[in-house]
């Protein structure tokens, strides 16, 4: 496997590990990007990493374009053969599923759908083979996600969930993107979950909210006053489905500032995880709900 | 001292010249999105080049001064009047506590660039004082202006009537070529629809703003046929969601392409075309909505020999106002 590099522009590298999402290739974006800040090199801007490539911003005032690609190219071996292991953290995220709000908006923009005659948990539900919303919601909130980028807007995780690959939900962006999201809808595009940070325009399949805060350009919700953005590539997310009342109980919380998520360590090792997913994720929870 | 806003205008907001830094996030770089015109109207007012400034879009705000100031403005041609008479662009006036500074109609442009000595002083965040307002973050209270606003300026020693030398500023023109380097996903299309893409006169859509600029009007995009890469999405102008360079041309279906500015949308699950050379990229944020632009194909060279004129040009500036 190797990277496809594309200038973007005069101020941009862009590499792409793979066409095709995939764990191996987030991790190999993510060692590129690693080491690139350790290197340190002068110029250059800024260091993306995202699902299955990466980007550098640099001043081509400070270093030629041809020898930053030249240095990129140079960490590509050592990229490939990296362990692919993380020291990281699992945070439970509360998730009201088929709730009114992303409902309302759902409804609003029926015809920039593909099936105008079925919710987007309905739509979603069928073409992925599961007989009802409530099984699909049970597969959804069943095993954690893996947050493979940070973007689009402030704060906004992709997440792709840890299940063998013919196990993945997929879903079409809609035919032309909404107008309107509703602030910290959990929304599925393409293999990606995703959970908008804010109101505003938006392509994803609309499932849920929750009541939970994942960026604070204020920082005054307790557990975002260090980082506004609550989430960082690396970091493993469970869903907790949520009921109505147990929803408004938390956001009755959050309103008080007596809320945070929780939150643990944990390792995660790609070899791991392809040889016993099961085993993973079992211990990702135990981690997550152990003493 | 303060500036009260009176009128916001139609879109108003505090720029620098931005934070970069944070695009890994989603939080982009932001700042004045004509970087030429906000460095200058600072230099003509006594302030740093990237002191914070008002961007107004397509029309002035009008704003009362509590103190006496010294005021430019640069960019699109938007002519100042202070109380009523008119005053030049491009060149500091003088503006006594209790004037109003209002404008006329536009002439020109699409963003003019108000400088104020001492600098709009909102708090910092991440390093710049510029507004995001889609993550509602920097500038007052991370919003555009709105009336009834109390805007704090800091201190200043800038003088009336210094000017810019008209071959030194910016011509407005009626239709624009944008120099693009192409790339990124740009083996997606075929041979046909790319040099169509180039042939075509595109004009720009009403939906441009501080995020992108879209154009329609050319031909809709032909794809290479393939198999869509696992977890890409199925319309063939889909990619596994990655980063968005500033200044990328993304084309959702392979309808209207979206030049990402400023405040560009960090990343995302489409194909783009390639990216506009920053030497162009202060142009776009002139462009009004109808104008007719061209794509025009460019070498990395090139790129970097339009860059350095720029850059040449700006040094100019800063050395004529130096003197």
């Amino acid at each position: 496997m190797s990277i496809r590099f594309s200038y973007g522009g005069d101020e941009h590298i862009f590499g792409e590990v793979s066409e095709a999402m995939s764990l191996a290739s987030f991790f190999t974006g993510l060692s590129m990007i690693n080491a690139v800040r350790a290197a340190q090199i002068p110029g250059v801007i800024e260091t993306c990493p995202a699902n299955a490539s990466f980007q550098v911003k640099f001043d081509p005032d400070r270093i030629s374009p041809a020898d930053l690609l030249a240095e990129l190219k140079s960490f590509e071996v050592e990229a490939a053969k990296s362990d692919q292991t993380l020291a990281t953290r699992i945070i439970e995220l509360p998730v009201y599923f088929q709730d009114p709000w992303t409902h309302e908006v759902e409804m609003r923009f029926r015809e920039r759908h593909q099936d105008p005659n079925a919710t987007d948990l309905e739509y979603s539900a069928r073409i992925n083979g599961y007989a009802t919303i409530e099984e699909f919601v049970a597969a959804y909130a069943g095993q954690p996600w893996f947050v493979s980028m940070v973007g689009f807007v402030a704060g906004l995780p992709f997440l792709y969930q840890l299940v063998e690959q013919k196990k993945q939900i997929q879903a079409p962006k809609y035919l032309r993107p909404r107008t309107d999201t509703p602030k910290l809808t959990v929304g599925h595009g393409g293999c990606f979950s995703a959970i908008y940070s804010v109101r505003g325009a938006g392509g994803y399949q609309m499932y849920g909210v929750t009541p939970a805060p994942i960026y604070d350009p204020t920082r005054q919700v307790r557990y975002l006053s260090e980082e506004m953005c609550l989430f960082k590539p690396g970091d493993i997310v469970k869903y907790r489905p949520q009921t109505r009342d147990e929803y408004d109980a938390t956001l009755e919380q959050i309103a008080a500032n007596a809320w945070e998520p929780t939150i643990r360590a944990c390792d995660f090792s790609l070899t791991d995880f392809n040889r016993d997913m099961a085993g993973t994720n079992a211990r990702l929870m135990e981690a997550l709900n152990g003493n | 001292m303060a500036i009260k806003v009176i009128s916001p205008g139609l879109s108003t907001s505090v720029q620098d010249l931005g934070r970069p830094g944070y695009y890994h996030l989603g939080i982009p770089e932001g700042g004045g999105m004509d970087r030429f015109a906000t460095m200058v109207a600072n230099l003509l007012v006594g302030n740093p080049e990237g002191a914070a400034v008002l961007e107004a879009t397509f029309m002035g705000p009008e704003l009362e001064f509590t103190q006496d100031a010294v005021v430019a403005v640069t960019g699109g041609d938007l002519p100042p009047k202070v109380n009523g008479v008119e005053q030049p662009t491009w060149e500091s006036f003088a503006v006594k506590a209790g004037d109003r500074l209002s404008f006329g109609f536009l002439k020109g442009g699409a963003r003019a660039y108000i400088a104020v000595s001492g600098g709009i002083d909102v708090p910092v965040v991440l390093g710049s004082r510029s507004t995001y307002v889609l993550g509602a973050l920097g500038g007052y209270q991370g919003r555009v202006l709105k009336a009834g606003d109390a805007l704090p300026v800091g201190q200043g020693a800038g003088v009336a009537g210094r000017s810019l030398p008209a071959d030194l500023r910016r011509a407005q023109p009626a239709a624009i070529e944008l120099r693009m380097l192409p790339g990124l996903y740009w083996h997606r299309i075929t041979e046909a629809a790319g040099k169509r893409f180039f042939e075509d006169t595109w004009k720009v859509a009403p939906e441009a703003d501080r995020i992108g600029y879209r154009f329609r009007g050319g031909h809709p995009l032909e794809f290479v046929a393939r198999e869509q890469p696992f977890g890409a999405g199925s319309d063939p102008s889909n990619i596994v969601d990655a980063c968005y360079p500033y200044g990328s041309i993304q084309v959702p279906s392979g309808t209207e392409p979206i030049v990402l500015h400023r405040d560009a949308v960090s990343g995302g699950g489409y194909m783009m075309l390639g990216v506009v050379i920053s030497a162009d990229m202060d142009r776009i944020a002139q462009l009004q909505p109808h104008t007719p632009a061209q794509f025009v194909p460019v070498t990395m060279d090139q790129a970097l020999a339009a860059r350095a004129d720029n850059r040449a040009l700006f040094d100019r500036a800063r050395a004529h106002l130096a003197g």
